[in-house]
C-alpha cells in the first residue's frame, strides 16, 4: 500500500530529526512505538531541541493529539470484546488508517481501520529505527521537502472525503477556523477547534 | 529520568488514553443517528485543518513558504488522478527544489 511507503519515509525523517536533536537512539523508537502519531512526535522533538522543557513538549504533543478523542469516539462502535482488547486495538487508530476507513455518512470500515493500522504501525516504528540508526546519510528532512509531504498526504486522503455538499462545506469551514486560530492559539488547538465545522451537519439535518 | 524520557513516557501514555477513549468507554455501542451525521463530517473537517496548518502554519504564524508550492503541485497531480505516492513525492520534490534555489 502506497501510504505504507509514505509513512515509512516519514518514520525515517522522524528518526533523523530525533537523532539530530539529541534524543538518543532508543527514546525516538520507544516514542514511535507508544505514541504512533507523527505530528505530535515532530512537535515534541522540535521543542526539546529548541531547549524547551519536558512540560512544554508534553503540552504541545498532547494538544496536537486531542483530536484523537473525537476520532476514537467516531469509531467506538466498531470495537467489541473485552476492555483490554479494545484498548490494544484502539492504538491502531491513526489519522491515515482512520481516513482510509471512512465510508461517508459517519460509517467506518472496521477491517480497513485495523488492517491499515497494522500495516502502518511497523512502517512507522521501523522507519524511525532506520532514521535513527542510518542518520546522517539523508541529511536534513526540511531540505528534502519532507515537511510538505505530510500535508500532501493528508490532502490526498481528504479528496475522496469531499463527496457531497456538506462534506465540502465542512472542509472549507474547518480550514478557515484552523487558519484563523493559528496566530492566537497554541499549535493543536486550531485543529481541534476546526472539528466544530461538523455542526454544519447538525443544522441542515 | 532525563527530560527526553519524561516527555516520551508522558506523551505516550496520554496518546494511548486519547486513542482508547472512544473504544474503551463506548466500545461496541451504536452512536445516535444525529451524532453519526456530525461524525461523518469529522474526517473532511479534521483532514482539511491538518492540510492548511501543516502547509501554512509555523508555530503561531501563518507563513507562505516553499511548502505551499509543494502542496499546490501535489493538488495538481491529484487532480490528474495520480497515485497518492506520486502526489507526496511531487510535494517534497517541488518544496526541496524551491529551497535549493
Amino acid at each position: 500500500m502506497p501510504i505504507g511507503i509514505a509513512v515509512l519515509l516519514f518514520g525515517v525523517s522522524f528518526g533523523l530529526l530525533a537523532r539530530s536533536v539529541g534524543m538518543g537512539r532508543v527514546a525516538p523508537i520507544v516514542m514511535s512505538a507508544t505514541t504512533f502519531a507523527g505530528s505530535a512526535q515532530f512537535a515534541a522533538a522540535s521543542i526539546l531541541h529548541a531547549g524547551g522543557t519536558a512540560a512544554a513538549a508534553i503540552l504541545a504533543a498532547v494538544l496536537l493529539n486531542v483530536r484523537y478523542a473525537p476520532i476514537s469516539i467516531s469509531v467506538a462502535d466498531l470495537f467489541g470484546g473485552a476492555a483490554p482488547k479494545r484498548l490494544v486495538q484502539s492504538q491502531l487508530i491513526v489519522d491515515e488508517s482512520w481516513a482510509l476507513a471512512a465510508r461517508g455518512g459517519g460509517r467506518f470500515d472496521r477491517d480497513l481501520l485495523l488492517g491499515a493500522g497494522l500495516l502502518l504501525y511497523p512502517c512507522w516504528v521501523g522507519g524511525t529505527a532506520l532514521g535513527v540508526l542510518g542518520g546522517g546519510l539523508l541529511g536534513d528532512p526540511a531540505r528534502l521537502g519532507l515537511d510538505a509531504a505530510f500535508p500532501a498526504l493528508f490532502l490526498a486522503l481528504l479528496v475522496p472525503q469531499l463527496a457531497g455538499r456538506h462534506a465540502l462545506a465542512a472542509a472549507v469551514a474547518a480550514a478557515a477556523i484552523a487558519l484563523a486560530l493559528v496566530p492566537v492559539a497554541p499549535p493543536g488547538i486550531p485543529i481541534v477547534a476546526s472539528s466544530a465545522a461538523c455542526l454544519i451537519g447538525w443544522r441542515r439535518r | 529520568m532525563t527530560r527526553v524520557w519524561i516527555a516520551v513516557v508522558i506523551i505516550g501514555a496520554a496518546t494511548v488514553a486519547l486513542k482508547a477513549a472512544g473504544p474503551v468507554l463506548l466500545g461496541g455501542r451504536e452512536l445516535p443517528a444525529r451524532v453519526r451525521a456530525l461524525v461523518g463530517l469529522l474526517a473532511p473537517a479534521l483532514l482539511a485543518a491538518l492540510v492548511v496548518t501543516q502547509t501554512l502554519a509555523s508555530d503561531r504564524h501563518v507563513v507562505v513558504d516553499a511548502r505551499l508550492a509543494g502542496v499546490a503541485a501535489a493538488a495538481a497531480t491529484l487532480r490528474l488522478r495520480a497515485p497518492i505516492l506520486v502526489a507526496v513525492a511531487v510535494a517534497a520534490a517541488v518544496t526541496a527544489a524551491i529551497r535549493a534555489l
